[in-house]
């Protein structure tokens, strides 16, 4: 997988802070499981948040907190307490669904209960608390999004398939992590249905009066 | 305390770690927690624990959560550490890099009810090669420097994004700047932060 577009410095910074919404956070999460690159970059921004943390005058603990801690690791069962940490449920190599996402779907598209918008698109709802819209979209070759701004940030992530926009082309790993300076229309480019990961962290504005008549059905 | 059963736990062998180690610096306590990681002694335990998690504490506090619950949630966030280490990779993250994150992550999902989502904590014992132990430290150490030469407008923005978990938009509400300068005081801020990766080590 080459990626070509990457999470922008204040996304990962605001990531590694865990200073933006859980669905923002689900879809950054999901492009550094597939993105070496940014992989490395968020583990820079954490040393940030290490090196804070270190700046702080400490606090006091109460007086039995080592105590209350060790009691609590003695209570636990602890080659099972290791053993549930390590080992994961066996996840299938070819999944299209990258980990964090799994734990809210599941390792498969299929299985989703699609609620159509249009013909050719189709959108589900993920059940992050957030301000904004966390949600997957499935788009049908040759179909587009319906042009829109946002107030704030928005991030598009592509799982499956590919679209292009006014800013490129963007296939399976690429992110687009736009601000609120761009008006955009993605038109699916693939043979197959594009899927992608989008969250906001406000209501996104369309640009049309389709799209306004839209929004109050499609919660947009 | 003579009496053996009237012992807290550890406490006999905090006594002899005291007198042989006193780490004061990033890569000692880095070093240490690695060595926990692998060997899993009580006494490293405890020295990391009273090191960190005063630590852990003020920061949590400084998110904005009462005392008490800080309190628990550091409790919470030194039992990870506990039942973790084996996820640690010391050529990946700087102990109070991989500790603060452990208690980010308590603190979200205690806010949100909602596990953080995390892109790879149960690789990071494996994967690319990230150099030697040390070279976390050393760059943590050079990166503390680097963050008292912020501009003041620049270390603000990063303080309410770690400090306060303030979002973008929020931050930007409540200085009174649009959200593109808010992105931009940001990435100049973590640029400047991370050119100590840049420079050899």
């Amino acid at each position: 997988m080459s990626i070509r577009h990457h999470l922008d410095e204040a996304t990962l910074l605001s990531y590694a802070a865990g200073s933006m919404s859980q669905g923002m956070a689900l879809v950054t999460a999901c492009h550094l499981a597939m993105c070496p690159d940014c992989r490395k970059r968020a583990q820079s921004s954490e040393a940030i948040g290490g090196v804070l943390m270190d700046t702080l005058t400490p606090s006091p603990i109460s007086d039995d907190a080592l105590d209350a801690v060790l009691a609590a690791i003695e209570a636990q069962d602890e080659p099972i307490a290791i053993e549930t940490v390590r080992s994961k449920p066996e996840r299938p190599a070819d999944s299209d669904v990258p980990a964090p996402l799994a734990d809210y779907i599941g390792e498969s598209f299929d299985d989703i209960e699609w609620k159509r918008i249009v013909p050719g698109v189709y959108y589900f709802d993920l059940p992050c608390q957030s301000g904004g819209v966390s949600r997957l979209l499935r788009i049908a070759p040759g179909k587009a999004m319906l042009p829109h701004t946002h107030e704030g940030n928005e991030l598009t992530l592509v799982l499956k398939g590919s679209f292009t926009d006014e800013i490129g082309r963007f296939a399976a790993g690429d992110i687009a992590d736009l601000d609120d300076q761009i008006e955009h229309q993605p038109l699916v480019d693939s043979n197959e249905d594009c899927i992608c990961l989008v969250a906001t962290d406000a209501p996104l504005k369309f640009t049309t009066i389709l799209g306004r008549l839209m929004q109050p059905m499609t919660g947009f | 305390m003579t009496d053996k059963e009237n012992r807290t736990p550890g406490d006999d062998v905090e006594k002899v770690v005291a007198i042989n180690r006193d780490p004061s610096a990033s890569r000692e306590w880095t070093a240490l927690l690695a060595h926990f990681a692998e060997t899993r002694e009580k006494a490293s335990y405890i020295q990391l624990f009273r090191h960190f998690a005063p630590k852990v504490k003020a920061y949590i506090i400084r998110l904005g959560l009462t005392e008490a619950t800080a309190e628990e949630l550091m409790q919470e966030t030194m039992l990870a550490v506990w039942n973790k280490a084996h996820l640690y990779n010391s050529s990946k993250a700087a102990a109070s890099t991989w500790i603060f994150t452990l208690a980010r992550n308590q603190s979200i999902d205690w806010m949100r009810r909602q596990k953080y989502p995390e892109y790879e904590l149960e690789d990071w014992h494996v994967g690319e090669d990230e150099g030697d132990a040390g070279e976390q430290s050393v760059l943590s150490d050079r990166m503390a420097e680097a963050i008292k030469t912020l501009p003041e407008n620049q270390a603000q923005v990063i303080y309410m994004s770690f400090f306060e978990g303030r979002s973008h938009q929020e931050i930007a509400d409540r200085i009174g700047i649009p959200l593109g300068s808010v992105k931009s005081r940001i990435r100049l801020a973590a640029d400047k932060l991370k050119s100590v990766w840049r420079v050899d080590v």
